[in-house]
């Protein structure tokens, strides 16, 4: 089923969402990658204010190219999440409550995404051209230094994605699967 | 002996670099095309539907096709005529790689140290392959290779006991175990043989072989259709949110090794399977 999801990203929105359901998503996003994170987990244990509020929040895995002069930004697809896994369970029990990449993620996420009635989406890996004429503003707010990784700002409008874990429990890689298996086995006898 | 400039390499690199991110070759588009054709599944067709839209966009705007722009891998087949002047061959590679990069607003995805990191800037320094070639020409393939499908890649030393059946079974857990994290459709390139880093270099080249080209030996090419099968009726589908289309083509490449060995090698790469070349 296609659904609209938009800013702020409340709980109560993200209830209705399930696994295999493709999302386009509006308003602000952040984004943060591995050294991005490590950085707000370690200013999360010395009690500092993070560069954005957690709570409600959506963070897109993605370090984008950069964008050629006149554009709001260069391509930007997901990248692969399962390095964010030792840190999304922190800021998942905080309040942040859309992750956005790709790729499978450990149990430790998918229990903490379920215990805070989160969920995780997927982008299209490689559809990177594609998903940033999605981005209609992007601005640095933390961590300059670290460039590609840096924390950006995005205003997003309709930005396509898949929901793969949803807040009961739900994965869409392991029923995508099988729900497409199943068929095949069905429809050869 | 023919002489070759060196800030003529680099320039031609430079041009590779930013034009391998943009634009995908024939074969892949092709493959892609006739996958959505044979692809039962709604939900993965439609992300097959993406993805060729991608590519329609990436071409039409010249920008990069995925965020990752990769390390720059580069195949340079240095014929034994060519002399070449005006500076070192590796160096004038690695500056049309920084301008490439530079000039290109290609992302810069390299670290100095693998431990202590550390981005050097320009995405340099390349990794590069020579083989020295008869004859006067100087060719060069640019291959950009992102790492979200590099990190799935695998390499066992097996004992020849495991035979074939041992090889095709490594090849498809290779594949299964990476799931959605590759960004699927993927192409599967297979190194068997050599020594342990020989085995990896073939896996990569192997990458590079187009898709219609058919492999000279009968057997491997039955192989490699063979395991292309196995792999579409392991249901990982396009990201990995099921269907037919998992990869779009493997490839074999093997070399004579040691009786007590049979090293194999699987280097996944994704749908944005990236290569352009020169003759210079
Ligand atoms: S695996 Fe390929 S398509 Fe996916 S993010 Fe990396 S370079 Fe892009």
């Amino acid at each position: 089923m296609r659904k609209k999801l938009e800013f702020p990203f409340t709980k109560d929105k993200l209830k209705e969402l399930r696994a295999g359901d493709e999302v386009l998503i509006s308003g602000t996003i952040y984004t943060a990658r591995d050294q991005a994170h490590k950085r707000l987990v370690e200013m999360i244990d010395r009690g500092e204010k993070l560069p954005f509020e957690l709570k409600d929040s959506a963070i897109y895995y993605v370090g984008p190219s950069p964008a050629r002069p006149g554009k709001v930004i260069g391509s930007a697809g997901p990248t692969t999440s399962y390095r964010m896994d030792t840190y999304a369970p922190v800021l998942l029990d905080l309040g942040h409550s859309v992750m956005i990449g790709k790729g499978q993620r450990s149990d430790e996420v998918k229990q903490a995404v379920v215990r805070n009635g989160a969920v995780y989406l997927a982008a299209i890996g490689g559809a990177a051209a594609l998903i940033a004429k999605s981005i209609k503003a992007a601005e640095v707010i933390a961590f300059e230094d670290l460039g590609a990784e840096a924390v950006r700002r995005l205003e997003v409008e309709a930005f396509p994605a898949v929901v793969v874990l949803d807040t009961i429990g739900g994965d869409w890689y392991e029923e995508g699967r099988k729900s497409y298996l199943g068929e095949m086995e069905r429809s050869a006898i | 002996m023919k002489e070759l400039k060196a800030a003529e390499i680099t320039e031609a690199v430079e041009r590779l670099c930013i034009e391998a991110n943009s634009y995908l070759g024939k074969d892949v588009k092709t493959r892609l095309s006739e996958c959505m054709a044979a692809e039962p599944w709604p939900g993965a067709k439609s992300i097959l539907g993406r993805i060729e839209e991608n590519i329609a966009i990436a071409e039409k705007d010249f920008v990069p096709l995925c965020q990752d722009t990769g390390m720059a891998c580069i195949f340079a087949e240095v014929g034994q005529e060519v002399h070449i002047v005006g500076g070192g061959l590796t160096d004038a590679i690695n500056e049309g790689v920084r301008r490439g990069y530079t000039n290109g607003f290609l992302r810069k995805s390299v670290v100095a140290d693998p431990i202590r990191r550390g981005n050097t800037g320009d995405n340099t320094p390349a990794h590069i392959h020579y083989e020295i070639v008869p004859g006067d020409n100087l060719k060069i393939t640019v291959a950009p290779k992102g790492f979200g499908s590099e990190n799935m890649s695998q390499i066992k030393m097996f004992a020849p006991a495991a035979g074939e059946e041992g090889v095709k079974d490594f090849i498809v857990d290779c594949v299964r175990s990476a799931g959605a994290n590759p960004c699927p459709p993927i192409v599967v390139g297979v190194g068997i043989g050599g020594t342990f880093d020989r085995a990896a270099l073939m896996a990569k080249e192997a990458l590079l072989v187009p898709f219609d080209e058919k492999n000279p030996d009968p057997y491997y090419a039955e192989m490699e259709d063979e395991l292309l099968e196995k792999i579409n009726r392991l249901g990982i589908g396009p990201q990995g949110f099921g269907g037919k289309t998992t990869a779009l083509a493997v490839k074999i490449k093997t070399f004579p090794t040691h009786i007590a060995g049979m090293p194999v090698a699987v280097n996944i790469n994704c749908h944005v399977s990236r290569h352009r070349e020169v003759v210079l």
